[in-house]
């Protein structure tokens, strides 16, 4: 299985994102936002960072480029789509989740192992994890804050696509604590937390076992995997 | 040289903590009559030439497409700028 | 308003040569004799192009001309072992260290202070942008950043202005390059208020082929500015000559600060990597202080070449900008590459795959001359060596400073000693809760540590750890120390302490040190004790580093850190990197398994002057700094690595300031799991009292734990290796409390509460 993640300039952890695929089992491909060729992948992953410096506004010029168009139109055919981060940014600024990413409440970047818990287990991305368990990946964001309007927000609510809610502490102001979404099809995640760096042992979050063994955000990739392949 | 300006404010009914902490600062600081701050942004297309009404229309639909964000901002206005 | 620049305006060599005139020279920082040399050299006067040139390369910032005459020693203070590892060493953008498997290692610490005391945010924004590209000019991949911070007292008002700003600069800046932050120093006194000190390190990776060096040795390879373009940014001081030509109102609009902008380098990394990978570039250069002045001299030097630059090739923000500053500007972000001409299709390739703006600005001369035309008049003609190398060298008068003898006489024996536990319980939690004591996060937790992927230890581990190799797990350790306050009391030994912890520091997480940078913050060369602090201080390190065996590869001098005729404590910070084979063996600095022995190693002397105890308990700085010895650093060094090798160290943490209780407090609350401790044995085998047992901050220390398992064959090993060791307690999880026996139980959760919320309260 193929699973591509599209570079834009200024993307930080697009290497992170191709290591998590290849962790999982899958082949990862890189793709360069200048491009519309998605070189024949089966699902994307738009990973972190700060994607044309996050001028305008967070992930919105990214948003326009020829590698987002193409995964926008392969979207509606039900491409299985990841966005991390800066992604998640670029896929509300694409329209393709609902609502808005604002610069977090406190004013600061926050960098921290964050707790969610998984509120839809009924996606592409999230089919490996159970209703409601509770995971811990690393969250870094200056602009996570999650907002949209009450309609909005009722419509998320109602049809479940709340993906995960945060938990312990709400690191960024987000309305409802919402940490991710996925669009109704169950083919399109957005989250601000980063699963990609939850995946090696060593280089993850602390875990009561040992310093940094948290690898929570692996079952991200493999749920894709197993479900495509399956 | 000749510009259009577009204005975005973030959307009245949203939070806008940019705002909201600057308006704290502003209290803090005893500046008890202002109750409140909110912090948008002022955009300048530069043009070689005097923009016509038709740059202005396309300039308003730029705004509304992709300088702005109509889930949490609003284009206030977009206007020529007076040349002197 | 500006006037466009004329071409009749501008001052030629042809001017120079056929009319003198009074030109701004003491404005611009030289001296009369200096002035003079520049004449001698020129067998002319410098136009004004080349005397802003000489003037900003021969500043102390650029020049190191008071310094040069001590740092020789680091050169010259060595063994063959020492050098061993060694690829590139003093001189260069930043030293270069082999570590195996075909890889090297290049790390270098840089101040900012001035910059971000004016305008805190661009300030250390900036500061972390001019280190990234000096490890980036060097071939090299970055892969972290830490930043070594010192404020002025945390209550005084301004202080939170520079904290907030400088805090916020870097996690901006850091953050946007993708490059994890794995620890630093944060340090707050009264003597940092006016003069903070913002230094920022950064390490890159690379393959031994891949090294680069800043020559143009080629006559013909072309000079290529690349990056963003050239603007008005930190030319201040070069408005001086500026004034001559434009109206009042021209120069006020010049900035002094430079403005960073973190996209256009993260994009520059990137376009570098591929001129590397493809191997396009002949020799490459960051543009930092000086600006175009600096990467033209200096490349054209190292090589022994000259260069014919064509000024009016560069790409401007600004076009009013004249000759002079576009020559001095610091605008941010630019890099200097010398390009064979077959190569030049692949560069523009790869400039325009990212996006990066690029001009040629002129090629390589076989003579050694510089020469610098605006359209086709010669503004420049200068031999470059005498720009970048051979600037003024100055042995400054030296004086010893006789206060030090009354600081030195009031030790801290007078201060009273609690007995009473509960008191010394107090004494225990407000030492942790002290600014400089309590938890970092609140500045650290602004940071990305994840990013990369191959983050194996971060704050508030003892050392950053980075896996380099994800193939073999080889990886680095950093650590950087420095004690301000040890330094005030005796610099020769001050610095020396620096070296000590920052070296036991990663000895802690497993790696073993393999080399130094440095980055020496003092007050005014001018002021005769500043600079017998210097001598001390730089004759400290480098006899310390033969001590310890491991090189000085490169370092950084910040003088003028003064406000009126106070100048900061002699601050030099010393950075260590090691190196570890597999970074899965690393070592965290706090237990997570119950029923681990903790055991004490190395020896406890009464040493509490300049320790945190005194100056938090009882606001006293005076006396003598605690001793060093680094054969038992060294051997402390070596039996952790040995025992880590047979996976016996289950966690290590070495004991500094604050001593054992601050250590131990810092164990317990890395995973928030408990201890009991007890003390008879240690004071009695060292015969010491209680506050000396808790807070005594003697060197060559730490805790560590270990299985039952182990146990035998741990403390058989430390009996072998001649490592003093003392079991003064066991780890238990059971426990939510730091029990030290006859003293208090301390509650996790409360010490954590104190620990953590300080910098909050403070800042938030």
């Amino acid at each position: 299985m193929k699973i591509g993640v599209i570079t834009y300039p200024g993307t930080l952890d697009d290497r992170d994102a191709q290591r998590a695929i290849k962790l999982a089992g899958a082949t990862p491909v890189p793709l360069w936002h200048a491009s519309d060729d998605l070189k024949g992948i089966d699902a994307v992953v738009l990973p972190g960072g700060f994607s044309y410096g996050d001028y305008l506004r967070c992930g919105a010029i990214a948003a326009q480029a020829p590698a987002t168009k193409e995964v926008i139109k392969k979207a509606e055919k039900g491409l299985p789509i990841l966005g991390i981060c800066n992604g998640f940014q670029v896929l509300v600024e694409a329209h393709l989740l609902p609502g808005g990413l604002i610069r977090n409440e406190k004013q600061h970047f926050v960098c921290r192992d964050q707790r969610l818990r998984v509120e839809n287990s009924d996606t592409r991305w999230t089919g490996m994890f159970s209703e409601n368990e509770e995971i811990t990946i690393p969250l870094k964001n200056g602009e996570g804050g999650y907002i949209a309007d009450d309609e909005t927000l009722k419509y998320l609510e109602d049809e479940n696509l709340i993906a995960f809610r945060y938990l312990d502490v709400n690191p960024n102001g987000s309305m409802n604590e919402i940490a991710g979404l996925s669009n109704k099809q169950g083919n399109i995640v957005g989250l601000m937390p980063h699963p990609e760096h939850a995946v090696e042992p060593g280089f993850g979050p602390d875990t009561p076992i040992a310093t940094r063994s948290g690898i929570d955000g692996l079952r991200f990739f493999q749920s894709v995997i197993g479900q495509v392949v399956g | 040289m000749p510009k259009i300006i577009v204005e975005i404010m973030p959307k009245q009914d949203l939070l806008d903590p940019q705002g909201k902490a600057v308006a704290n600062a502003l209290k803090r600081a005893g500046n008890s009559e202002i109750d409140a701050t909110r912090i948008g942004k002022r955009i300048e297309l530069h043009y070689k030439e005097q923009p016509t009404e038709e740059d202005l229309e396309k300039a308003k639909e730029l705004a509304k497409d992709f300088l702005s964000n109509s889930v949490i901002e609003d284009v206030v206005d977009v206007y020529i700028e007076d040349q002197n | 308003m500006f006037k466009k620049k004329t071409e009749s305006n501008v001052d030629t060599t042809k001017d120079a040569s056929s009319e003198d005139k009074d030109q701004p020279w003491a404005e611009l920082g030289l001296t009369q004799d200096e002035y003079q040399l520049i004449r001698e050299i020129l067998n002319r006067r410098p136009t004004s192009s080349e005397l802003a040139m000489y003037s900003v390369m021969w500043s102390e910032h650029c020049s190191y001309k008071s310094s040069k005459i001590y740092l020789r020693q680091f050169g010259q203070k060595v063994t063959d072992e020492m050098n061993k590892h060694l690829m590139v060493g003093m001189g260069e953008n930043a030293g270069v260290v082999d570590i195996g498997e075909g890889l090297a290692v290049t790390f270098k610490v840089e101040s900012h202070n001035h910059p971000s005391y004016i305008e805190p945010f661009q300030g250390a924004a900036t500061g972390v942008g001019g280190i990234v590209r000096d490890i980036l000019s060097m071939g090299a991949r970055p892969v972290a950043v830490m930043d070594q911070l010192r404020f002025g007292a945390p209550e005084h008002p301004d202080t939170a202005r520079v904290v907030h700003g400088v805090v916020d600069g870097i996690s901006n800046y850091g953050n946007s390059l993708g490059l994890p932050n794995i620890g630093g120093e944060t340090v707050f006194d009264a003597r940092y208020q006016g003069n903070p000190l913002v230094n920022a390190l950064a390490v890159g990776v690379l393959k031994h082929d891949d090294l680069k060096l800043a020559k143009a040795t080629n006559p013909g390879d072309l000079v290529i500015l690349f990056g963003a373009r050239t603007g008005a940014d930190g030319i201040g001081g070069v408005s001086v000559l500026a004034s001559e030509t434009f109206d009042d109102d021209g120069p006020s609009r010049r900035p002094a600060v430079q403005v960073g902008d973190p996209f256009a380098e993260k994009v520059l990394i990137e376009a570098c990597m591929e001129l590397y990978e493809l191997d396009v570039i002949s020799g490459i250069q960051d543009l930092g202080g000086a600006g175009i002045s600096c990467a033209t001299s200096e490349l054209a030097a190292n090589g022994d070449r000259g260069m014919e630059i064509q000024l009016r090739n560069v790409l401007l923000r600004d076009e009013s900008l004249t000759p002079e500053e576009i020559l001095m500007s610091e605008s941010q972000e630019r890099m200097m590459a010398i390009v064979n001409k077959r190569n030049l299709k692949k560069f523009e390739q790869i400039m325009n795959k990212w996006e990066v703006e690029y001009s040629i600005l002129g090629k390589v001369l076989a003579d050694e001359k510089l020469v610098i035309r605006w359209d086709e008049q010669e503004i420049v003609n200068v031999p470059p060596k005498t720009v970048a190398i051979d600037s003024p060298v100055y042995e400054r008068s030296v004086e010893y400073p006789t206060w030090i003898d009354e600081l030195n006489a009031n030790s801290s024996e007078s201060l009273p000693r609690e007995t009473e536990p509960s008191e010394i319980a107090a004494q225990i939690i407000q030492i942790a809760s002290s600014a400089n004591q309590a938890d970092k996060s609140w500045i650290t937790s602004q940071y990305d540590r994840y990013v990369l992927g191959n983050t194996a230890l971060s704050m508030p581990d003892d050392g950053g750890m980075i896996r380099v190799n994800e193939e073999s797990g080889l990886g680095i350790t950093m650590a950087t120390d420095a004690n301000g306050k040890y330094c005030q009391l005796d610099p020769y030994q001050g610095a020396k302490l620096a070296l000590a912890e920052a070296y036991r520091n990663v000895a802690m997480t497993g790696a073993r040190p393999r080399a130094v940078t440095n980055c020496l913050n003092f007050g005014s060369p001018e002021n005769p004790e500043v600079m017998w602090q210097f001598k001390q201080a730089t004759t400290g390190l480098a006899d310390g580093c033969v001590e310890a065996s491991i090189p000085v590869t490169g370092g950084n001098v910040s003088f003028y850190n003064q406000t009126g005729d106070v100048a900061i404590y002699p601050t030099p910070v010393v950075g260590v990197l090691g190196v570890i084979d597999d970074v899965a063996r690393r070592i965290p600095s706090g237990w997570q398994d119950t029923g681990h022995n903790i055991y004490l190693l190395g020896t406890t002397k009464d040493e509490l002057d300049g320790s945190a105890w005194a100056e938090v308990i009882h606001d006293h700085l005076g006396g003598k700094p605690p001793e060093v010895d680094f054969q038992k650093e060294m051997e402390l060094a070596d039996l952790i690595h040995g025992a880590n090798i047979q996976g016996m160290v289950a966690s290590a943490h070495d004991i500094s300031e604050g001593g054992l209780a601050q250590a131990l407090v810092e164990s317990s609350l890395r995973f928030g799991n408990g201890a009991r401790i007890w003390l008879g044995e240690l004071m009695e085998r060292d015969g010491i009292d209680l506050t000396a047992a808790l807070f005594s901050e003697s060197q060559a220390r730490a805790i560590v734990s270990v299985g039952r398992e182990d146990d035998v064959k741990f403390v058989g090993l430390c009996e072998a290796r001649g490592v003093p060791i003392v079991r003064i307690g066991v780890t238990d999880l059971e426990s939510s409390a730091l029990e030290i026996q006859g003293i208090a139980d301390i509650d996790l959760l409360e010490l954590k509460s104190a620990h953590v919320r300080t910098l909050p309260e403070l800042f938030s």
